[in-house]
């Protein structure tokens, strides 16, 4: 099938793809790179100077960059955490027979659906609202006064709202690992006095260990980039409560527009992510050479 | 028309060299099987002349034309795949029909052909239907009769009966060796059996690690085979090869005798054995010969029923002019 | 598994998977209902809202009444078709040639193209938003549309080159060998069998397209933004607008929620790269 003919025009048609994509990676990219070692601050155009280490020291040392790290590790390992072990237990239940499997999987998997500036509002607004939301009314219809999530508790609920909108993804992958077990391997456990937990740990978990660790590497690299939810009901605050490193920077770009700063921000996300594309990328070989 | 030569044919996958220079003749009409065990390149060496594969080396002529560098859609040959590699999305019709709106032929001529295609192979009434819903000897039908609008040189078929059941192979091979005597139009068939290259060739090629082992018609290769490797493939069961002192006693490195040219006696005879296994065909029965001293396990064909049992001591005697010797090589001594 | 499974048993997993599928559909459920409340119906105690309350199509009406929503709502469909479209001019050719001529490089191409997906954008953004200011493209759907097909890109080739080596090679040899030239051989013989596999490719992008909630929120202002970056202006005090929030919002989602529960495999296959089968 690989002739001389078909092997040239097969070059020719994938050309524009990897042009594009490369563009797209290395022109931004390097130009990130390069601002992130000036002091260019867009309000003030006529002072771009060479900065060095500057604006990554300046960065780092910002108590504001400490407090975005640990809101971003609370958040990310919030999500990753609920929608695991959720997605777990929801591809176990939704594994066993019933009736209206399909719809009932709908309902499960709908919420990834949602944009996500519509559910971090709905959810703010209708729900977790003192006075007004769903939460508030039955808590006080028993008589217990409400509790203000995104008063009291807003980076833990901005979690709880990312955990909703990714947990239907988390299910619909371990359910279609699930599903790839083979039957007769549980059945011979079965037959050997295994009781379900037993089955669960040695031989559906084991399975499952790929799956799992696809969910959370794919997720944490997403979980990263948390934008519209915080913009949408906290704007990163009060102060820097929900502020995560992806907030930060933008603020630090779009808002106070250093693009110095912002820069060196960014090619510090970059690495991180990086860590954990690293990672991604050596099970994604394994697998496409199967 | 449907002459063809490979000259120093050669093709090098990356490190490896799959088929060293090669060269073969095939005549105008002629079928010709190419034969051999997994891997020996005869897949390959067809999808080379196919225009599939390029040639590392050495030059492809068609009717006494380069070929080398055409496409396959120019080298005006069909091939019949293993798979048959029917389009799915294609009815009956369409399927083939295909080959003829790729020449721009009109769509009159067109629906002439069909017709007399699906005629000659009894599809006529499938005509309609998608391959999804025909059975394996149908779908096979379908790519033949695909290959046979295109009117081309000479037919390529990749190993067409492997995918169908025993009794459905018999009967397409049939069909395939009228298709040739009808059309006269020179055929390239490649197989792992060696019971189709026998019955339908005009012409045996045999290869091995992508070296032709000889060439010549199903007799020749049964009577005379150049070497120890065509005379244990050629021939169901296999030929006893017994080298040691039998073998020296006739100045070679290695005898060969076919299980039905030996004859067996309970009571006299040239070797001794023990009877071990014995297959029952009805008209034919296979006894595995044990302990003889010369060899594993010998077979020895005899017709018909003969009563023997298991561990019964038993003579075996072969026809001495039927004796093949093998050098220390493996090349026949003449 | 021939093994009859009691009805009792299949019951209880039922109600159980029942309540859980509830639980994370309410929140839809609810916008839903609400969307048809007026809204001093709507900031009501939950169930007083259920069942005593009247039913009304007013805060479609004010939503809609509002142009700016439709045209928010055409910015969004025009983005995630044009991006999908884009896409697959470049998409096609490149997985075909990954899926049936590959090189030895084939796979480490493959792989670098999902690696740019991994890019966290905010690591781009000054330089895109500079870029798209001196060139012109804020808050214009065009340059949008080129952003959002870049993203996606990766993805789009992955799905296709997925759906492309299910192919039988040899159908397309047999398309050869039938007089076929490349062009023929694409219209004709792998376009019509690749037909459901870009369908699903062109379901799940539009999806993702139509969900991208980064740089749809900021490189655009008035005039191109989508839907998901102008339901950020319900944040408040729109947002407490109950029945004006849930008409909003499932204007918004309807048409992605129906095109989800067609994609669900398509998910599954396009997001973890083929790391899970």
């Amino acid at each position: 099938m690989a002739t001389k003919a078909s092997r040239s025009s097969a070059r020719l048609m994938i050309s524009p793809a990897v042009i594009l994509l490369l563009g797209w990676m290395l022109v931004p990219l390097c130009m990130t790179v390069y601002f992130s070692f000036l002091y260019y601050n867009l309000l003030q155009p006529g002072t771009t100077s060479f900065a060095g280490w500057d604006n990554y020291y300046w960065f780092i040392t910002d108590p504001s960059f400490t407090e975005a790290i640990k809101n971003t590790l609370f958040l990310v390992g919030g999500v990753l955490f609920i929608t695991t072990i959720g997605g777990l237990g929801a591809a176990l239940l939704l594994d066993k027979p019933m009736f209206g499997q399909g719809l009932i999987r709908i309902m499960v998997i709908a919420p990834f659906f949602v944009m996500p500036t519509v559910s971090a509002l709905v959810w703010k607004n209708m729900f977790m609202n003192p006075v007004n939301g769903i939460f508030g009314q039955i808590v006080t219809g028993f008589g217990f006064p409400p509790i203000d999530f995104f008063g009291q508790y807003p980076l833990a609920s901005i979690t709880f709202i990312v955990s909703w909108m990714w947990l239907p993804f988390a299910t619909l992958i371990l359910l279609t690992a699930l599903q790839s077990l083979d039957q007769d391997q549980l059945e011979a456990a079965e037959m050997d006095g295994a009781s379900w937990l037993n089955r669960f740990w040695y031989i559906m978990l084991p399975h499952l260990a790929r799956a799992i660790t696809v969910v959370i590497l794919i997720q944490t690299i997403f979980l990263l980039s948390v934008f519209a939810e915080i913009l949408v009901t906290t704007n990163g605050g009060p102060g820097t409560a929900t502020t995560n490193l992806t907030y930060l920077i933008y603020v630090s770009s779009l808002l106070q527009f250093d693009v110095g700063m912002g820069s060196a921000g960014g090619v510090i996300a970059i690495i991180l992510a990086n860590i954990v594309a690293i990672f991604l990328m050596r099970m994604i070989g394994k697998n496409l050479d199967a | 028309m449907g002459r063809i030569q490979l000259k120093d044919v050669q093709k090098t996958f990356g490190n490896v060299e799959v088929i060293p220079p090669l060269n073969l003749e095939i005549e105008d009409g002629e079928f010709v099987v190419f034969v051999g065990p997994s891997g020996c390149g005869k897949s390959t060496l067809l999808r080379l002349i196919a225009g599939l594969e390029d040639t590392t080396s050495g030059n492809i002529e068609i009717d006494d034309i380069d070929a080398t560098d055409l496409p396959p859609a120019k080298r005006s040959l069909a091939m019949v795949f293993q798979s048959y590699a029917l389009y799915p999305h294609m009815s009956v019709r369409k399927n083939i029909a295909f080959p003829m709106k790729m020449a721009k032929i009109d769509l009159e001529t067109q629906n002439t052909k069909v017709e007399a295609a699906a005629k000659s192979l009894n599809l006529t009434d499938y005509l309609d239907r998608k391959p999804g819903q025909l059975s394996g000897g149908q779908r096979q039908r379908v790519a033949i009769g695909r290959a046979i609008v295109r009117e081309p040189a000479a037919f390529l078929f990749d190993e067409p009966l492997s995918n169908l059941d025993a009794a459905l192979r018999v009967g397409m091979r049939l069909e395939i060796m009228d298709l040739h005597k009808k059309l006269e139009t020179t055929m390239i068939y490649v197989t792992h059996d060696q019971v189709e290259a026998m019955t339908m060739a005009d012409k045996i090629v045999v290869l091995q690690d992508g070296r032709i082992e000889q060439v010549g018609s199903p007799l020749e290769l049964y009577h005379t085979p150049k070497n120890k490797f065509v005379a244990g493939f050629i021939g169901s069961p296999k030929m006893n090869l017994i080298e040691g002192i039998e073998a020296k006693k006739l100045n070679a490195s290695t005898i060969g005798i076919r299980p039905e040219h030996i004859k067996m006696s309970k009571t006299e005879g040239l070797w001794k054995g023990t009877v071990g296994v014995a297959e029952h065909l009805g008209s034919d029965t296979f006894i595995h010969i044990h302990n003889t001293g010369l060899l594993e396990m010998m077979t020895v064909r005899i017709s018909g029923d003969v009563q023997v049992k298991h561990g019964e001591a038993i003579y075996l005697t072969p026809e001495k002019n039927k004796i093949h010797c093998f050098d220390a090589v493996g090349d026949r001594i003449l | 598994m021939a093994r009859s499974i009691s009805k009792k048993s299949k019951i209880i997993n039922t109600l159980v998977a029942g309540f859980i599928g509830f639980l994370m559909f309410f929140p839809i459920l609810w916008i839903v209902v609400l969307s048809f409340k007026t809204e001093e119906n709507a900031i009501r105690a939950p169930l007083e809202i259920l069942f005593s309350s009247g039913w009304t199509m007013e805060s479609f009406q004010t939503v809609q009444a509002r142009s700016d929503y439709l045209k928010h709502f055409s910015n969004s469909v025009i983005i995630s078709l044009g991006s999908t479209a884009l896409a697959l001019i470049v998409a096609v050719p490149a997985a075909w040639s990954m899926a049936f001529v590959p090189s030895r490089h084939t796979k480490n191409v493959l792989m670098w193209m999902l690696s740019t997906k991994m890019l966290p954008p905010v690591g781009v953004l000054v330089p895109i938003y500079l870029l798209f200011r001196d060139f012109d493209l804020l808050d214009t759907r065009f340059g949008l549309t080129i952003v959002l097909m870049l993203i996606n890109l990766p993805i789009i080739i992955w799905m296709l080159y997925t759906y492309f080596k299910e192919i039988p090679g040899e159908i397309l040899e047999a398309a050869r060998m039938d007089g076929a030239s490349l062009r023929e051989e694409i219209i004709y013989v792998l376009t019509p069998m690749a037909i459901p596999g870009i369908a699903s490719t062109v379901l799940l992008n539009i999806i993702l397209a139509w969900n991208e909630a980064f740089w749809t929120i900021n490189l655009t202002a008035a005039k191109a933004a989508p839907l998901t970056a102008f339901i950020t202006s319900y944040s408040s005090p729109e947002g407490l607008f109950y029945a004006k929030l849930s008409a909003a919002s499932i204007m918004a989602i309807a048409p992605i929620l129906i095109m989800g529960w067609f994609s669900q495999k398509q998910l599954v296959r396009g997001l973890t790269f083929g790391a899970v089968k």
